[in-house]
């Protein structure tokens, strides 16, 4: 079964630093900065793909990370709460 | 207005005008060795009015200075005068400031670069960087840090110095009296009197320097360096920064900027002399 599916922002309207570990996020649209940690930025680049669900987010950010697939999806589906609570992503 | 004096400071000018003479004088004793602006056109006015519309313009001021309101009493006093000037400047340079990212900071000079102080009230910036001042540095701002958006320099914004109780008699101890305004006692902050940066402070006033150190000086406690992570750094500036957020992507690309550019660091120190000497150690250390 497939979860809510997500989209971000284009590339553009999000700029990008990383700062020792974390990353810094200058939100265009919403004029807003946010400092987030892995795997937040890991997600917003798998979803610059074009939008998908944890599960499709998770496969496109595997590679980076050795975590079991369902632990995984749960982590991913908070983040993914955590970061449309905050404008960063949203329900396509 | 029926008394108004117009001042360049750094890349800034003011125009103050008052209903009172008192704080225009005082002002224009203050910065009697500062250029005067060029032209008629002032980048930012500064009112002090009687009590309505005074007190109107200044609430927004409130969530910035916050620990003082001007009586309804009229006239103003000198002190309260001279303070509400000041606030007045930093309100208008707050709010309105869009050239550059400011940050409420101390910053001094030495070979083409420098170091920023920023803390909490009380953390001593104002104290040492004027410290700084009389010891081999040039005093760029005690108030202000001023960072160029495209090029990332810092410009100096060299104010009159606003010393508070204990810091008036240290400075006193270090620079020639004719160098210090009027003894203000009993303002809202305790008692005040200003001092005049160096003449070199202000005869370069114009002229930029390359951030190369941030320190967040903190009083009390043993002598104690700790560093502080680039994203600690970042948001500690975001709060320091009193226009970052009207800047949008301009000041995000220039206060990283600033993060990836410069070693950051937490000072700890009893005595302002501790101070000194861990700002100088720190600095000779820098590379290059």
């Amino acid at each position: 079964m497939s979860g809510a599916i997500y989209m971000a922002d284009d590339a553009g309207a999000v700029r990008s630093v990383e700062l020792d570990g974390l990353v810094a996020l200058f939100h265009a649209p919403s004029g807003m900065t946010h400092i987030v940690a892995p795997p937040a930025p890991q997600i917003l680049e798998a979803l610059g793909q074009g939008p998908g669900d944890a599960r499709a987010i998770l496969s496109r950010i595997a590679d980076l990370y050795e975590i079991e697939e369902d632990a995984g999806t749960e982590a991913i589906e908070a983040r993914l709460d955590e970061l449309e609570a905050v404008g960063l992503v949203r329900r396509a | 207005m029926r008394h108004q004096v117009s001042l360049a400071i750094g890349p800034v000018s003011f125009r103050v005008g008052s209903a009172w003479p008192g704080p225009v004088r005082a002002l224009a004793e203050l910065y009697g060795d500062y250029p005067k602006p060029e032209g008629d056109v002032c980048d930012f006015t500064v009112r002090l009015e009687p009590e309505k519309p005074w007190r109107r313009w200044l609430r927004p001021s409130v969530a910035i200075s916050g620990d003082y309101m001007l009586p309804d009493a009229m006239p103003l006093s000198l002190a309260l005068g001279l303070l509400a000037a000041e606030m007045g400047m930093n309100l208008q340079m707050a709010l309105g400031q869009k050239r550059f990212l400011l940050l409420h900071a101390a910053t001094a000079e030495k070979e083409g670069r420098a170091v920023i102080l920023t803390g909490e009230s009380g953390a001593g910036k104002s104290t040492l960087s004027a410290l700084l001042g009389e010891r081999g540095w040039r005093l760029m701002g005690d108030e202000f840090a001023l960072l160029d958006l495209d090029s990332g320099d810092l410009h100096p914004f060299p104010r009159a110095v606003s010393l508070k109780n204990g810091a008036i008699k240290v400075m006193e101890a270090e620079a020639s009296a004719d160098r210090f305004g009027p003894v203000m006692e009993g303002t809202p902050k305790g008692t005040i009197r200003h001092l005049k940066p160096r003449a070199d402070a202000v005869a370069r006033m114009e002229e930029p320097a390359r951030p190369a150190l941030i320190l967040f000086p903190r009083f009390g406690g043993e002598r104690a360096i700790r560093g502080v992570g680039a994203s600690e750094v970042f948001v500690r500036l975001t709060q320091a920064s009193t226009n970052y957020v009207a800047l949008g992507s301009r000041g995000f690309d220039a206060l990283t900027g600033l993060v990836a550019r410069c070693p950051a660091l937490a000072i700890d120190y009893p005595d302002t002399e501790t101070a000194l000497t861990l700002v100088e150690e720190l600095w000779a250390d820098l590379p290059q």
